[in-house]
Order: structure tokens, then C-alpha cells, then sequence
């Protein structure tokens, strides 16, 4: 029985990393070597492709624009929705049920649908190709996903603590800041984990609110793929570069994860 | 239970939250409500056509063959990734320094843009130098997914498995670990197989993150797009089109407004009502 189960997670993990070794094996080996047939380890090791990267702005530059656009949602839909989650907590008011709803909505609804409006708006707002739109768009999704999950967790905090604070004398945003926030201050880090995955992995609407200037890097991988005649090694260093951000965040929450998965509600 | 005392002032709390998401989710779905009973023909210029988009969408063959995909499609992830994350998450160590390991080499694959899941998948599976297509033609099955629908099916639904099980592994995982030791013990004593603690004790602590999980891998499935589109492009043929990608060809690739504007608008639709069913029935559960 035991041993079953130690072979299962086994197999899982081992089927969940192959694609990832087959990511990075190639991510060493030259193009050619790639397209001339089938090897398990790189014949000719090589770093080429990872220099290209660190070298080309228009690479590089996409790893920033990517991670520029993706900490300012975190922070934006983070700091929006803390206030939001305590209402939600904590008070009855007119439609709150209905609000809830509704904000979650939005997390269902398909940012496919959302594509071509959303061109529209931000040009509007003179925001397209810049950071700004894209993380401004992130949030439709984001923001409801944080108010869900932070209000799970702070639901989890006492009231008594709060009556208490009052009674202390402190005011609203003193006590916020100094006494409640820190008591959610795990939530608050997997709220902050989850939009910035959520950020980090969508696509669609990111590389469709960019032109130029604010280009992230999977649009930049789209062109390697299509323009630069398949430059299989390259995109293989690309995509393996963009593990990166999110094996250092899942570091950071590794002991809350658990917990932070089921968005405070176990 | 908290209880929650009536203040008509907590709006001014959460009306942060409600301009953002307004801004996000008000004016482009006007907008495509717009287009959606509009017709145009030169850049400015649009005439009411009232519902005659939805009627075309709603008895178009395209439409039905890509809801249908979508369904099957949904179907099939729901009944794979769900029995499967219970089991690992079962059979996961619960304490240890192995756990950390394993979580955080689970969520790996959770923490990978989309497209890089795509193309990591897209040359993994190619028969002539993928080891998934490469290993399976070895074994002597014919397999090609840019050639046969069946085995491009398969790779998508494989892909899936492999790129969210481990969110269903995680949910499941932390209701586990929510279980005092006591109640093991309690089922120890009382001489409980392990399917009666399966079934009385581990599945009703389970059932809340459950249905959340539920409820994300419905919502995330239904609304694929970027994965199956970097794999397969839709096909071949259209086998592997779903209603994303449809949706996206036709705004986009042949800048049909009125007749995409309206599938985004039934699709919004039958997303809503279907997350609507789960709420409610999720929001009865915690109140009882």
C-alpha cells in the first residue's frame, strides 16, 4: 500500500517533468542538431542560445516588459482588493451578495471575448503598448481572484480582534496597517503569488495590448517562431528562462501553498 | 461563523475594486454588445440589425461543431484530472521534508505561460524528434498529431492533464491536511478499512476545496484558448478548433465583429449560468 502510493506520486512528478528535460535538452543543443533527428542529451553542448538572449535587447527587453507589467498588477490588484476582502468579511451591506457574484464573474468570463474591446479601450485611454494597459487588463481577472482569496483568509481572523483594536483607540487605517495586516500576512503573500501567476502565464491579451515598446516575451517568442525561420533552440532557452520567475515566487510561498490553493477556505 | 454586522458605509471599501473591474468589464462588454446587433461597412458607419448575428451564430454548423468540441473537451478534462488529483494528493506524504519537494515540483507546470506550455508540448509530441511522439511511434503505435485528429486530440487532452492536474492535487492536498490526527486514530480504533476513511472522513473534509476546484478547472477548460492553439492551431482540419479559438478566428483572423461579438456573448452567457449553478450550490454548502 505504502509502496503504491510512494510509485504513484513518483510517476506523476516523473510525467510532469519529462516535457520539461525535453524543454531544456534542447535549450542546449544547436538548431541543427535539434531538427537532425531524435537524442536524449545534447550531442554538442552548447550555450548559444541562452548568450543570443542575454545579448539582443529585443529579448531581453521582453523579460522586462513582461515582468514590469506583471508587478505592477500584483501590486495594483493586491492593494485594491485588501480593503474590498475586509468589507466582505466583515460587513452586511446593500448587494453585497450580488457584488460578490458579479466580481467573480468576471473571472469566468473569457478574455477571448474581451480581446478586441479591450485594443479599443486602451487606445482610448492613450494606454496601448505601454505596461500600464496591460496591467490594467490583468486585473479583470486578478482583482476578483484577490478579493476571493484574501477574504477566506482574514474571514479566518476573529472579530474580537477588532473590537478590540477600536476599543484601544485605534483608528481604521491604523489598525489595517499595524494589526491586521500583518495577522493575514500570509494570505497577503499567496494572494500576491496567485495574480502574479495568473499575470506572469496569460498571453492573449498581452501580446494583444502591445505593439512595440511594451512587448512581452511571448510575443517576442511568437515572432522567433514565425519570422526567424524556427529557430527551435532559441525558442526552447526562451521558454525555459520563463520557468525562472515562477520557481523563485513558488520558493517564497512554498509552506503556505497548501493552504493558499484552497484560497483560505479549509 | 463571523457574524457580520450591517454597514451600508463597507461600499466605500470595496468601491476601489468596483471602478477597476467596471472599467474592465463594463465598457468592452457594451462594446461588444454593440457589435453584436450592428452591422458596418465602411469604418463609423454601423446599422442596426437587431438580433439577426445571434440567429446566424446560433444556426451556423461552425458554431455547433466548436460548442460541441468544446463540451466533449471539458467533459473529458473534468473526468481525468479530477479522480487522478485526489489520488495523488491521497497518496502524498502528509509530513516530512518530502512534502515541500513535491508541492512545489508539482506546481511547476501551473507557473509556465501558456504559450511556452504550447510550444513545450508541440515539439515534445512531434514524431521525428519529440521523446512523447518519438516514444510512441517506438512502440509501434501510429501517432502524428499534426496529421490525425484522434492522435491530435489525445496530445491536447495529455497536455492539459499534465499542465493542471496538479492545481486539483493541491486543493485536494490542503483539505487534507485541515484533518486532525485525532480523527485517523479515532478510524484506527474503531478498525475503519481504508475506503470507509475515504468515504466518512477524508471526502467531506475534501468536498469544499473540491468544488472550488471544480469550479476553476470548469471555467479554465471552457475557456482555452492559448495552449491547444500553439499546439495544433485548431486542426488539423478543425478538429481541435474550440469555442476560444473559433471565437478568436473569427474576430480576428477574418474581422467578422458581428458575428464574433454575438458568439462572445452566448459564450459569456452559458459560462456565467454554469458557474451561477456551482456558486449557489457551493454557497449553500458553507452556509449549512
Amino acid at each position: 500500500m505504502r509502496g503504491a502510493k510512494i510509485a504513484l506520486v513518483f510517476v506523476y512528478i516523473l510525467f510532469l517533468m519529462l516535457p520539461i528535460y525535453w524543454l531544456l535538452n534542447m535549450s542546449f543543443k544547436t538548431t541543427n542538431e535539434i531538427l537532425g533527428g531524435f537524442s536524449w542529451y545534447p550531442q554538442e553542448f552548447t550555450l548559444a542560445s541562452y548568450k543570443t538572449i542575454f545579448t539582443d535587447s529585443t529579448w531581453y527587453n521582453g523579460y522586462i516588459n513582461s515582468l514590469t507589467y506583471v508587478l505592477m498588477n500584483t501590486v495594483i490588484s493586491v492593494s485594491l482588493a485588501l480593503p474590498a476582502a475586509y468589507a466582505f468579511s466583515r460587513y452586511r451591506f446593500l448587494g453585497d451578495k450580488h457584488l460578490f457574484f458579479w466580481l467573480l464573474s468576471n473571472r469566468m468570463a473569457p478574455p477571448a471575448v474581451f480581446v478586441l474591446p479591450f485594443v479599443e479601450l486602451y487606445s482610448a485611454l492613450n494606454l496601448f503598448d505601454t505596461p500600464f494597459a496591460v496591467a490594467l487588463a490583468h486585473c479583470l481577472f486578478n482583482v476578483p481572484l484577490a478579493v476571493w482569496i484574501l477574504e477566506g483568509f482574514m474571514s479566518g481572523v476573529p472579530r474580537e480582534v477588532d473590537e478590540t483594536a477600536y476599543i484601544d483607540g485605534y483608528s481604521f487605517p491604523r489598525f489595517f496597517i499595524k494589526i491586521f495586516m500583518p495577522l493575514i500576512a500570509a494570505g497577503i503573500g499567496v494572494t500576491a503569488f496567485f495574480c502574479f501567476m495568473f499575470s506572469w502565464v496569460e498571453m492573449l491579451l498581452a501580446k494583444n495590448l502591445t505593439s512595440v515598446a511594451a512587448k512581452p516575451i511571448v510575443a517576442v517568442m511568437t515572432r522567433t517562431a514565425s519570422t526567424a525561420g524556427y529557430e527551435l533552440g532559441l525558442l526552447a532557452a526562451a521558454g525555459a528562462l520563463t520557468l525562472i520567475p515562477g520557481v523563485i515566487v513558488i520558493w517564497f510561498v512554498r509552506k503556505h501553498i497548501a493552504k493558499g490553493f484552497a484560497l483560505g477556505r479549509v | 461563523m463571523i457574524t457580520k454586522t450591517v454597514n451600508q458605509k463597507a461600499w466605500f471599501l470595496v468601491l476601489p475594486v468596483l471602478l477597476i473591474v467596471a472599467l474592465n468589464a463594463i465598457i468592452p462588454l457594451m462594446t461588444v454588445v454593440n457589435y453584436s446587433v450592428q452591422d458596418t461597412f465602411s469604418p463609423g458607419v454601423f446599422f442596426f440589425e437587431g438580433t439577426k448575428w445571434y440567429k446566424d451564430v446560433l444556426s451556423s454548423p461552425r458554431f455547433h461543431g466548436a460548442l460541441g468540441r468544446q463540451f466533449l473537451y471539458t467533459a473529458i478534462i473534468l473526468a481525468i484530472e479530477i479522480p487522478l488529483g485526489v489520488l495523488v494528493a491521497l497518496a502524498m506524504p502528509r509530513k516530512g521534508p518530502w512534502v515541500s519537494v513535491c508541492l512545489v515540483l508539482m506546481a511547476l507546470p501551473l507557473l509556465i505561460p501558456w504559450n511556452v506550455v504550447g510550444a513545450m508540448w508541440n515539439i515534445f509530441a512531434l514524431p521525428d524528434i519529440g521523446l512523447l511522439g518519438y516514444g510512441l511511434n517506438w512502440l509501434g503505435f501510429d501517432y502524428n498529431y499534426t496529421q490525425q485528429p484522434v492522435s491530435a486530440w489525445m496530445t491536447v487532452v495529455l497536455m492539459d492533464v499534465w499542465h493542471w492536474t496538479s492545481l486539483v492535487v493541491l486543493l485536494a492536498y490542503a483539505g487534507l491536511s485541515s484533518i486532525p490526527d485525532a480523527y485517523y486514530q479515532a478510524a484506527k480504533i474503531d478498525g475503519a478499512s481504508s475506503f470507509a476513511v475515504f468515504r466518512y472522513i477524508q471526502l467531506p473534509k475534501m468536498k469544499r476545496v473540491l468544488i472550488i476546484a471544480l469550479l476553476l478547472r470548469f471555467m479554465d477548460s471552457f475557456m482555452v484558448y492559448t495552449e491547444p492553439f500553439v499546439l495544433t492551431g485548431g486542426g488539423p482540419g478543425n478538429s481541435t478548433t474550440f469555442l476560444s479559438i473559433d471565437l478568436v478566428k473569427a474576430a480576428i483572423g477574418e474581422f467578422n465583429l458581428g458575428i464574433a461579438a454575438a458568439m462572445s456573448i452566448l459564450y459569456f452567457l452559458m459560462t456565467l449560468l454554469v458557474c451561477w449553478v456551482f456558486y449557489t450550490a457551493m454557497m449553500r454548502g458553507e452556509e449549512s
